[in-house]
């Protein structure tokens, strides 16, 4: 019951800190790092959502966020439609797409799944950069407006960006909190947990799996429009898979399947990689043997860790509890019988 | 007639090439039971040791190809010992995230040493084999050639002889096969330096004919998981059916339907083939 009553005062401290964060920062890059991570995050709420909830490796979510920022990207600098336009057809362009790749990749279970969903993802990657006429191929985008203004409120700076990447986290991470504490969410949990158990339960496996593929990919739609909004250049590479082992890595490090842990992966690991300016090109001599290192022996990430000590704790003040009582009980039994 | 012939001989290369690397998977699966990730990143380690040795130390193409092997074959074993042997009783989600976190530390460590940019094995065999009206490079000729003799002493080993025996009684039954007294340990070591050889070989012959970079095994091995999806996971026929097919689909479309989209044409394969049959053409099953 700790974790509950503690946990409404610490994700207000988050929110403030997170709110008065530009205010502290050096300078205009630490704003711009951190914004970049929020959006990983975004992306990486919705990958958690199939892979963390639902237990299926989906390794082309870096293509499904490619595709909301390609839309984006199409969208405004061809055919000069608004952003906020192409940003809402992003998503649903996204989660169009997913619906169709995971009706046919979800037919597949476990390792066929995840090997299937590599093979989309480099599909993806491959139309997006042979595509010369519509994704102006290996070039890629540039010169993608910000996002317009929403009545006097302007997005062309990077501190009115980053509240605006700010406020899209929130959303997400409220709207996730509502997904996975709902019914719904616990179909998924228990899909997770056993599939033939699940659909003994009455859980309809297909429909189920689908609609949390659809509502990942959905995610990744709007991390990817928000992603060409701010960093305002995109490529091909950005549908590699080596995105999606990123955001795994983010997931495993603060805790999978845990509505926080994504977030916390990302800002801790975007912010190791920036201070170790050295490692930008090989920081995956230190991530691979951290991914490897964390399933071996810390396999519930830093929120899971957290989590596990406080049910440990309660588990043992409640037997202490139990102990006493019992103490006591036995005591005054001895009591009555003198 | 001329140029039917050229595209039968690159479908034939590329064919033998993919089945030796798919074959290294499939038996990897067949006794592990997880999809090995890092089976590409073994490859391109292998391009990179017999560049390596041929091209710093001077060695002969053929003791390279052996050197090479035998390095991958040890990182091979090393992977196992190290990281999915003690991730055995792991749900396999584990097991998959493990292998990318290896894939990702031998790109970037080989990265590190060789840095991004593009090799070249020079080629020790760049004549041009005459016969009648065809011509074809030599090269091509030692590719088909040493990996079908490959596959062949593969089989040889896998049904005639007792420690061969023991990958398939493990592959068929992991139970079944301890009951007997067969040591899981012994087949899974022979098994993952099998496997590593078989990929650095397939790197070595290859090399010669296509560029060193540290991404190469991406494409590869992605075509290597086709392979094994359409031919059965598990199954060796089916590693080597499917290479072939996936080879010929490959240089046919390349040259009829459009050079650009070539590599994309054995996931459509894949995805034509598993919207119809979700198991697969083959039903999965270990044979030798």
């Amino acid at each position: 019951m700790t974790s509950k009553t503690l946990q409404k005062p610490l994700l207000a401290v988050l929110l403030v800190l997170a709110i008065v964060f530009p205010m502290l920062a050096a300078n205009d890059y630490y704003i711009y790092v951190m914004s970049l991570a929020y959006i990983m995050a975004i992306a990486a709420v919705g990958l958690n959502l199939i892979l963390g909830y639902t237990g299926q490796l989906n390794l082309a979510h870096a293509g499904f966020m490619a595709i909301g920022a390609y839309t984006v990207g199409i969208l405004t600098v061809d055919y000069g439609v608004p952003y906020w336009i192409a940003f809402v057809a992003a998503g649903f362009l996204s989660a169009i797409i997913g619906f169709f790749a995971g009706l046919l990749s979800l037919r597949l279970k476990g390792h066929f799944f995840s090997i299937f969903t590599l093979c989309v993802g480099f599909m993806i990657y491959l139309i997006i950069e042979k595509s010369d006429a519509l994704t102006h191929g290996t070039v890629g985008i540039i010169d993608i407006p910000a996002p317009t203004g929403i009545g006097p409120i302007r997005f062309d700076n990077t501190w009115s960006q980053y509240y605006l990447v700010l406020f899209f986290l929130v959303v997400s991470l409220w709207l996730m909190s509502r997904i996975v504490n709902s019914l719904l969410g616990r179909a998924f949990i228990a899909i997770r947990n056993g599939e033939d158990l699940a659909e003994t339960l009455g859980i309809n496996l297909m429909r189920t799996k689908v609609l949390a593929f659809v509502l990942s990919t959905f995610y990744a739609g709007m991390a990817g429009a928000l992603y060409a909004g701010f960093v305002r250049f995109i490529g091909p590479a950005m549908a590699l898979e080596s995105h999606t082992f990123d955001m795994i890595a983010f997931i495993l490090v603060g805790g999978i399947g845990t509505l926080f842990g994504p977030l916390l992966g990302a800002v801790l690991l975007t912010w190791l990689t920036q201070s170790l300016q050295f490692l930008q090109d090989f920081r995956m001599i230190v991530f691979g043997p951290l991914l490897i290192l964390l399933v071996m022996y810390f396999p519930q990430g830093l929120i899971g860790y957290w989590r596990e000590r406080q049910a440990r704790r309660a588990a043992a003040s409640m037997q202490d509890r139990r102990l006493q009582r019992s103490v006591i009980g036995s005591q005054q039994e001895v009591s009555t019988n003198a | 007639m001329n140029i039917f012939f050229q595209q039968v001989l690159n479908g034939l290369t590329l064919g033998s090439v993919y089945a030796l690397v798919a074959l290294g998977l499939t038996l990897v699966y067949g006794i592990l039971h997880i999809p090995n990730f890092a089976h590409g990143a073994l490859y391109m380690v292998g391009a990179y040791m017999a560049f390596y040795l041929v091209g710093s130390l001077g060695a002969n193409y053929w003791i390279a190809m052996a050197g090479a092997a035998l390095v991958v074959a040890l990182l091979a074993v090393l992977s196992d010992r190290l990281i999915f042997h003690r991730l055995r009783n792991a749900p396999p989600l584990h097991d998959m995230i493990a292998a990318i976190g290896l894939l990702l530390f031998l790109e970037a460590g080989i990265q590190a040493i060789w840095g991004a940019e593009f090799h070249r094995l020079a080629p020790p065999y760049p004549q041009i084999v005459r016969l009648f009206d065809l011509v074809a490079p030599a090269q091509r000729l030692i590719i088909i050639a040493a990996a079908f003799g490959l596959m062949f002493m593969l089989h040889l080993f896998l049904t005639r002889t007792l420690t061969g025996s023991t990958i398939i009684a493990m592959a068929q039954n992991r139970e079944g096969a301890s009951l007997v007294g067969i040591d899981a340990t012994k087949v899974s070591v022979l098994t993952f330096a099998i496997s590593g050889a078989l990929a650095a070989v397939a790197a070595t012959l290859f090399a010669p004919i296509n560029l060193i970079y540290p991404s190469m095994g991406h494409l590869v091995i992605m075509k290597a998981f086709v392979i094994i999806i359409l031919g059965g996971m598990g199954s060796i026929p089916g590693a080597i059916v499917g290479g072939l097919v996936i080879g010929f689909a490959e240089s046919f479309g390349a040259f009829y339907v459009s050079t650009n989209y070539k590599d994309i044409i054995a996931f459509a394969l894949l995805v034509l083939i598993l919207s119809f049959r979700p198991q697969g053409l083959f039903p999965s099953g270990a044979r030798a």
